[in-house]
């Protein structure tokens, strides 16, 4: 018996992972993409926290199994109309799909790092953001990466910072920062490297190893102390202010590489899927499931389903089972 | 100087790169777990001395660290080498053998 289509709307990995776990079950997932590449923002990391696992061996080996879904990319959604039946969504390319379930799996958008100006990103030749350095660690390419000898990371861009609209954590950034950090030292090894914390936040299964040999293996010096501001020398290097508050000293600092740690807002198209789909958003701007506790991937309307990063910050793990788990989610609502 | 009949008070901010942190890498060396310090206060917290005196050994080793000595360094004289401080360290350090290893290196024991 041919079972049933149901869509998923984002192919980043949770979108893969819930279509691969639906074709499992025998439905016929049809993945609508908007970029040209399936695998969302995993495809710009180089290696994960905390193995220090490839991303590019994870996105092959989620990718190279997609036999029976049927995916799309460069695929802009129109429009979404709810019937009875269910739900019949419209793209740009003037293909049109009906379904009984659709599953959102939109992601989150990098906070964009020249919206905090007093660090003078795209103003400051030297200051880069932990998206840019995960490129650099990739390609060893980058024309602001000169053999720097002093660099700092400065956690909480554009998270936990009212004046930045957003006062959320965004819970994957100090693991980013303790990993990069590490990563640099071992590039750089005599570079000296700073962490710029407000509270660290790392959790989870060998976190704290990462944490621990970031400061006794690299040396990584960690400052409890939020960068108040950047400026800019005439040779390019850069002026930091901060409080060391554990010492409750304000100090200054010349760098030559600053990195931003930037964080997970909600995705472009929250706003607009929302309002055709009618799911509630909470006052952070992510998808408010029907039940954060025990059920946390379906929105109010029966047959509409989400997952991932679009109901806010998560790590991979945690994002893959989460996909898992939607999908016999929706397994279970097609044969009700 | 010229007298303009006021006078500037000295600035409490540290300037990092003017701030000699050698000592600290030698002490480094005697003691690799001098960077896993979390800053979490409970060797102040019990240390016999502390009652007394100003003593905290947090602020002592993260201003080595620093490189900013002057400050706190000299707060070692009233530790009494009883080792409470070790019994509670979270991170394992062992703080008895590195108060004897600061002394050895920043000479405190003859200041
Ligand atoms: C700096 C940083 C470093 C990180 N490093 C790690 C790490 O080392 N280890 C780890 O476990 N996690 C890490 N993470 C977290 C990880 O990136 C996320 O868990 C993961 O990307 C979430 O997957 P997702 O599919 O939910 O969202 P995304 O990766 O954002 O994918 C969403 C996809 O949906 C598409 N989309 C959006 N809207 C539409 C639409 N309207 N129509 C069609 N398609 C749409 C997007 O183009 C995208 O491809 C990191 C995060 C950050 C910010
Ligand atoms: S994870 Fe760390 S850096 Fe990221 S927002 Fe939370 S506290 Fe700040
Ligand atoms: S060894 Fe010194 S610093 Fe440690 S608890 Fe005893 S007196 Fe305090
Ligand atoms: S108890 Fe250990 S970790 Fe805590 S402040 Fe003292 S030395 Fe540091």
């Amino acid at each position: 018996m041919a079972k049933d289509n149901v869509i998923v709307i984002g192919g980043g990995p949770c979108g893969i992972e819930v279509s691969r776990n639906l074709r499992d079950l025998g439905y016929t997932p049809i993945l609508l993409e908007q970029q040209s590449e399936l695998g969302g923002h995993l495809r710009l990391w180089d290696r994960l926290f905390p193995e220090g696992v490839e991303a590019r061996k994870i996105l092959k080996d989620l990718t190279s199994d997609l036999k029976g879904v049927k995916w799309f990319t460069d695929v802009n959604i129109e429009s979404i109309h709810k019937s009875r039946k269910g739900y019949t969504v419209n793209v740009d390319t003037g293909m049109s799909f009906e379904t009984k379930a659709l599953v959102v799996t939109t992601g989150f958008k990098l906070f964009p790092a020249e919206r905090k100006q007093e660090y003078g990103y795209n103003i400051y030749e030297r200051v880069i953001t932990n998206a840019d350095l995960e490129q650099y660690f990739h390609t060893r390419k980058d024309p602001r990466i000169q053999n720097p000898k002093t660099i700092g990371f400065v956690h909480c861009v554009g998270s936990r910072d009212e004046k930045a609209c957003n006062r959320q954590c965004s819970k994957v950034c100090c693991a980013t920062a303790v990993k990069q950090a590490s990563e640099i030292k071992e590039l750089f090894p005599d570079a000296i490297v700073y962490c710029f914390y407000m509270d660290l936040r790392l959790f989870g299964r060998s976190y704290e190893d990462m944490y621990l040999t970031a400061q006794k293996q690299y040396g990584v010096r960690f400052i409890r102390g939020r960068v108040s501001e950047v400026s800019e020398d005439i040779d390019g290097k850069l002026f930091v202010k901060a409080e060391d508050t554990l010492l409750g000293k304000p100090m200054k600092m010349k760098l030559d590489l600053l990195v931003l740690m930037t964080g997970i807002l909600p995705g472009e198209s929250t706003t607009q899927l929302s309002e055709m789909l009618k799911i509630n958003v909470g006052e952070d701007g992510f998808f408010t499931p029907r039940d954060t506790i025990l059920e946390p991937c379906r929105a109010k309307d029966a047959g509409l389903f989400m997952a991932g990063a679009c109901t806010g910050p998560k790590t991979i793990p945690e994002t893959l089972s989460e996909a898992r788990a939607t999908a016999i989610q929706v397994h279970k609502y097609l044969s009700r | 100087m010229i007298d303009f009949g006021y006078t500037l008070s000295k600035s409490g901010t540290l300037k990092i790169e003017n701030l000699d942190d050698s000592r600290f890498k030698a002490l480094h060396k005697l003691e690799p777990d001098a960077y896993k310090c979390i800053n979490c206060g409970s060797c102040t917290a019990s240390c016999s001395a502390g009652v007394f005196t100003e003593l905290s050994l947090r602020k002592i080793l993260l201003s080595l660290q620093r490189g900013d000595e002057k400050d706190y360094i000299n707060q070692l004289q009233s530790c009494m080498l009883c080792g409470k401080c070790m019994l509670v360290c979270p991170r394992g350090i062992n703080t008895r053998h590195l108060i004897l290893s600061i002394s050895k290196i920043y000479n405190t024991v003859d200041r």
